[in-house]
Formats: C-alpha cells, structure tokens, sequence
C-alpha cells in the first residue's frame, strides 16, 4: 500500500520497527511517490542498510539487494550465462545435432540481482537495494545511470527485459569516495546523521526491550557522550544495539566499569580506541552517563 | 510559510544555490516544484526537508543549504546581509594581506618574472646544469631558479599501476573468458579456435595523496616544493594534495590549474598560515578525521614532504604515521634536509616518524626529484616490499 502522507511514513516504518525522524520520512515518502531512487548517505551503523529492509517490510515485498564490491562488473550485477550447464547441455546431443541457438535461453541463465529487480513476474514492486555503492568503481556507476532511467536492460541473446512495476530503490554510501554527481542528481539525497538522545533511546526501547529502562538510558548517554570523542571509528547505532543485547544477556542492573570493561569490544572495533576508552576517559564518560 | 510569491522566492533560491557553488541542474528544480505539489508547502519543515532531498547532492554542501534556506524562507528571523556567511573572493579577504611567508613568495615571483632575465643570460653551459643537478633549493640564484622551472616543466611523472578487480577482455590473461568462447562457438558451429580468450585485470592509476609542510622551518623550499607537488598534479589525475603550517588545508583542486604562477598564487591565498610552527601530528589527525578513507583508498602512495621538526605532540605524530602507514601502499617521506652534509634524522619528530616509513629520501635538488621519479615509477610490486 502506498503510503499517504509524511506522518503516515513515519507511522507505519515505526510499526516496522524503524524509527524515522521528519527529514528522512520526507525524503523516502518523495522518493516512492516521484519515482526517483533514494540515495543514503552516512557514516556505517547508522540504519542505512535497515531502512531498506523495513520499507520491504512495510510494503510487504520481497527486497533484492545487490552488495556492491570493487570489480563488481555486468556478470555479477545483471546476468551471467550458466556455462557449466550449457556444456553440459552440448555435449549430450549427438554430434550432428549440436547447434547452440537453444543453449542461449532463459533455461540457462543466471539471473543476478539487478536482473531480478527489473523482472515482468513480478506482482507488485519489490525494494532493490544497492548498498555501498562506495565501494563499486566508477564503471559501474555508468551502468547504474543508464539502468536507473529506463530501467530495462537488453541481452544481446535474448532480448530487451522491463519492468513492470518500477522497483523501489534506496542506493546507500559510506562516502568512502564521492560518488559522481550525475548519479546523485537522478535521486533523491539524505544524509543520515547520527541519532539524536530520544531518538536512540527509542530505537533500544523498540529492539532491546528486554533491557531495563535505566540501564538503556546509561548505554545511550554513555554512546552520545562517546561520539563527541574524536575516535578512529565511531559506534553507530548498530553497535548500540548489539552492546544493549550483550548486557541484556549479562542481565546488567546497572552499567558500572567493570561490565563496561567487559563489553567494550561490542561498540569499538580498533585497537587504539579499546585503549583509550579503558583509561581515564572512559571512566570519566561513565561518571557522566551515570550520573555518579 | 507563505504559499503567496513562492516561484519567484524559489527561482532566486536557485539561483543563491548556485552561486555558492551548489551543482544544482534544472532537473532538480523541475523535482523539488514536482516535490512541493506532494507535500504541505504551508508546513516549514515539510518544505525544508524537500528542498534539501531534490537540491542538495552533497554532504558539505548541507551547511550552506541550511543558511541560503534560513535567509530565504524564515522571514521573521531574517539575518542581515553583511552576516552572510559566504567564502570570501580572495582578492576581498584581508587576512591575504597579512601573510609573512606569502609577502616573501610575492616578492619572489615579481623578481623572477621573465622579463628582467637577457635572453643571453638564459642560456646555460654544461657545466651549469651540472651544477644545477646537485645544488640545494635553499641556495639558487634568481637565474638557476629560473631554469629549474623549465627543468622541472620537463620531468615526467609516472606512478606504478594497480590492477584492480575488474576483469577486462585480453590475448592473455589469468582466467578464460567463457562467455565470449560460448558466443565464438556459436557463431562457428560449435568448434573452438585458437586464440582462446582471456579475461585480465584492468590496471588503474594508483591514487596518490600528498601531504606538505610549508611551515617556517621549510620557508626557504616552500616554492620549489609546490611547484614540485603542481606538476605531479598535472600528470597524475588521481593526486589528492594537502598543505600545512600549523593547520591543514586541501589544495587538490587549485593545483589542476594549468599555469603554474597562477596555481600558486591561488594556493598562496587560500593557505590560512604559512610561516608559524610545525604541528605534523595534529595536522596528520585533521587528515585522519575529516577526510579519512576519503583520501587513504586502496593502493594509496602517500608522500609526505616535510623537515620533520615537530613543535607538538610526538607521541601523536607517531601514532597517526601508524595509522596512515597501516592503510596505504607505500608511505614515503621527503625530507629537504637529508641533503645536508651532517644531516641526521635526530629531530624528534622524524625520529618518531621513521619506524612507519618505507622510504626516507631527500628532496633539495634537481637530482633528488630525478630520484625521485624513478622510485615512483618502480615501486614494488608488493605492498611495503623492497625491489
């Protein structure tokens, strides 16, 4: 079902377990309503990836989701001939008979995620996410851009494929490089930011509910505080999450040194920054998110 | 937010957009009017939050956006125009008056311009360019610098290729390239002819990040090393470059300029401080925090120009080389200083720095850069190896 309004995205996400603020529901409810892919930017763990799955949810389609790597080219991205089996298909025919016209149809191909998304058979249509798009070359943006207006794509063996139903689509970036401008222009653009105070409380109050509500507090104030810390990867919210679980499981009342001592592996990821945290600053964040 | 006089307000909106230096094309227009027929255009934050969907295509343009959109559509808290907060024309910015090594630089350039120099003078012996090859930057005439340039317009820049995951078709390769073998043999009849082919990997310019210090200690090679760092621009597209004196500033983009007076004069203005104290470490930070993975990809050489005499914090400057030295392909250090006839790397800051380079080498003469691009051009073949 389509959504109606910008409140009524905000409404039916947080049914489906994401939490939207106003500025992301605009730019999502735009994006659906006019057609045009929804490009996320962000830093990693801030609910890029997520927001794709509960729109798939929302809707109640399936989500195709394409990773993006260096070297991902046409084969891996599109559709890939199945050679194994059209080999195979050769060789059990007798000699005479081996003409290779009928090894080049729709039996033998591979379809791969872009392809799927593009699919006729679809009923209704599905989300197609392109995630890390940052992480492709810029080869593969062309493609992307060219895919992106027409949605089509032709095999030379068999045929132009259409879609029927457009696919919803949410592209997403670490910025890990910029990705070029002409792209971007074809899509609606946020920037995901990181969560403010309430807004992650309400994230852990809907995935750790578990978890008492003092000790949700702590773990959000203690994450706020560390993000003003310049370190070299910052937790986003996914990290909150899993560190909330772990104390969850711990069956933590209250956050103290030595269960943050414990944990701090599940919302730091370098060495450098394990380090610092267990020294002073550390405990100085804790007296702070405590309240101590 | 009032709906009356909307398309006028909105037009020179775009028009302010764009002249802050937002790439803003008229299909975002035509989609951000699209965009305000879907949602309340009497709701303020309703029609913020679109115009920033359909305008705006990058993250640092968002400061920006945010001040262009205050001053055009919150009336009741209009800000006066002289508060604008808009980059300054370089010729209205008065700090560009005030700078001491940016006065010397001037002063430099008015004396080398052509004109002063008698075309007899301009030829050069043998033996001068002999010794032209081996003498310190710090030390030429007004005329050996002259023929630097011209030396130095001459030398050609190449950086080893990294081949990337991207398979391209090839005679030979490591892999065949069963889709194209298919289709021959389709063509054919089934029969497979000889030369099969391949698929290889597609080789890509290495992506290149320099980082100089154009401090006080440095003043005296502060011209030849950005002239140095302009033509190394000009042949390698994928240059990221950086300057600093106590504070760190991107100049990737004024380097791309053909003419080389004019690209350093640019940076000349635009550099915040030349002269001042060495702050490496903090500087080094500032890369790691602001641009991080932006500017250390994948098979990055980082070069790092500089005398290495840190006015700050060591122990930073030692663990941000780790941090760069862990992340690129090859970590290089050009030290002007080694040329130095006592020269040792006891400056506590190049001592800090060593344990993380692959190469120390010097960068004062003629020959140096000759060295120089050698190395660049044979680097090894394996991430931190020796050749």
């Amino acid at each position: 079902m389509e959504f109606d309004s910008i409140a009524d995205v905000v409404r039916r996400l947080g049914e489906g377990g994401y939490v939207a603020d106003p500025a992301l529901a605009t730019s999502l409810f735009l994006s659906v309503k006019m057609g045009r892919p929804l490009f996320l930017e962000g830093a990693p763990g801030v609910g890029k990836t997520e927001l794709a799955r509960a729109v798939s949810k929302v809707y109640g389609t399936e989500l195709i989701r394409l990773q993006c790597y260096e070297g991902l080219d046409l084969n891996q991205a599109v559709y890939e001939w199945n050679y194994p089996r059209q080999l195979l298909a050769l060789q059990a025919r007798p000699t005479n008979e081996r003409t290779l016209d009928d090894i080049f149809s729709a039996e033998f191909l591979l379809r791969r995620p872009l392809l799927r998304a593009i699919d006729a058979a679809h009923l209704k249509a599905p989300v197609l996410l392109i995630d890390e798009l940052d992480r492709a070359d810029e080869e593969f943006e062309s493609f992307l851009l060219e895919l992106l207006s027409e949605f089509q794509i032709t095999i030379p063996e068999l045929g132009t494929v259409r879609a029927v139903h457009r696919p919803i689509v949410l592209l997403t970036s670490n910025r890990t490089r910029e990705v070029h401008d002409a792209l971007k222009r074809r899509c609606i653009y946020h920037f995901i930011d990181y969560p403010s105070f309430d807004k992650e409380l309400s994230i852990l109050q809907r995935k750790v509910p578990g978890l008492s509500a003092r000790v949700q507090n702590q773990v959000v104030s203690f994450v706020q505080r560390l993000r003003a810390v310049d370190l070299n990867k910052v937790p986003g919210i996914a990290e909150t999450i899993d560190w909330a679980e772990a104390l969850q499981i711990l069956g933590t009342e209250a956050l103290d040194r030595k269960v943050l001592g414990e944990t701090l592996g599940f919302f730091l990821k370098y060495q450098d920054d394990l380090e610092r945290v267990r020294g002073p600053l550390g405990n100085e964040l804790l007296e702070q998110a405590t309240g101590t | 937010m009032e709906a009356a006089g909307i398309e006028t307000k909105l037009v020179s909106f775009a028009q302010a957009l764009r002249a802050a230096g937002l790439p803003l094309g008229l299909e975002q227009t035509q989609c951000f009017a699209r965009a305000l027929e879907l949602v309340d255009v009497l709701s303020r934050d309703e029609v913020y939050f679109s115009a920033r969907a359909t305008l705006v295509t990058r993250f640092e343009d968002l400061t920006i956006f945010d001040q262009l959109f205050s001053q055009f559509f919150d009336a009741s808290r209009t800000t006066p125009a002289s508060a604008q907060k808009m980059p300054m024309a370089p010729r209205h910015d008065p700090r560009a008056h005030q700078r001491t090594l940016l006065a010397s630089y001037l002063a430099e350039k008015a004396s080398t311009e052509d004109p002063e120099v008698d075309i007899r003078d301009r030829a050069f012996t043998a033996s001068e360019v002999e010794v032209l090859q081996r003498k310190d930057f710090a030390t030429l005439t007004e005329k050996e610098r002259w023929a630097l340039k011209l030396a130095m317009r001459s030398m050609r820049w190449q950086i080893l290729e990294r081949q990337t995951r991207r398979r391209v078709r090839a005679r030979r390769g490591e892999r065949l390239d069963q889709r194209r073998i298919l289709q021959r043999a389709a063509r054919s009849g089934g029969s497979l002819m000889a030369p099969l082919p391949y698929l290889s990997r597609k080789p890509k310019p290495r992506p290149l990040l320099i980082v100089a210090d154009l401090s006080g200690s440095m003043e005296l090679y502060a011209r030849i090393v950005l002239q140095f760092l302009h033509g190394l621009t000009q042949h390698h597209s994928q240059t990221e470059t950086f300057v600093f004196g106590t504070r760190l500033t991107r100049i990737t983009h004024l380097l791309k300029l053909r003419d080389v007076d004019r690209a350093l004069d640019q940076v000349a203005s635009e550099m915040q401080d030349f002269a001042g104290g060495t702050r490496i470490g903090e500087c080094l930070s500032t890369l790691h925090q602001r641009f991080g993975r932006r500017v250390l990809r994948s098979g990055v050489v980082v070069l790092i120009v500089s005398d290495g005499c840190e006015r700050g914090d060591v122990s930073l400057l030692s663990s941000e080389m780790r941090w760069i030295h862990d992340r690129s392909y090859r970590l290089i250090w050009l030290n002007p200083r080694i040329g130095g006839v006592n020269y040792r790397p006891a400056v506590r800051g190049m001592a800090a720095a060593l344990p993380y380079t692959d190469d120390f080498l010097p960068i004062h003469n003629l020959q140096s850069l000759q060295t120089l691009a050698t190395h660049l051009s044979r680097l090894p073949s394996r991430r931190g190896g020796t050749r």
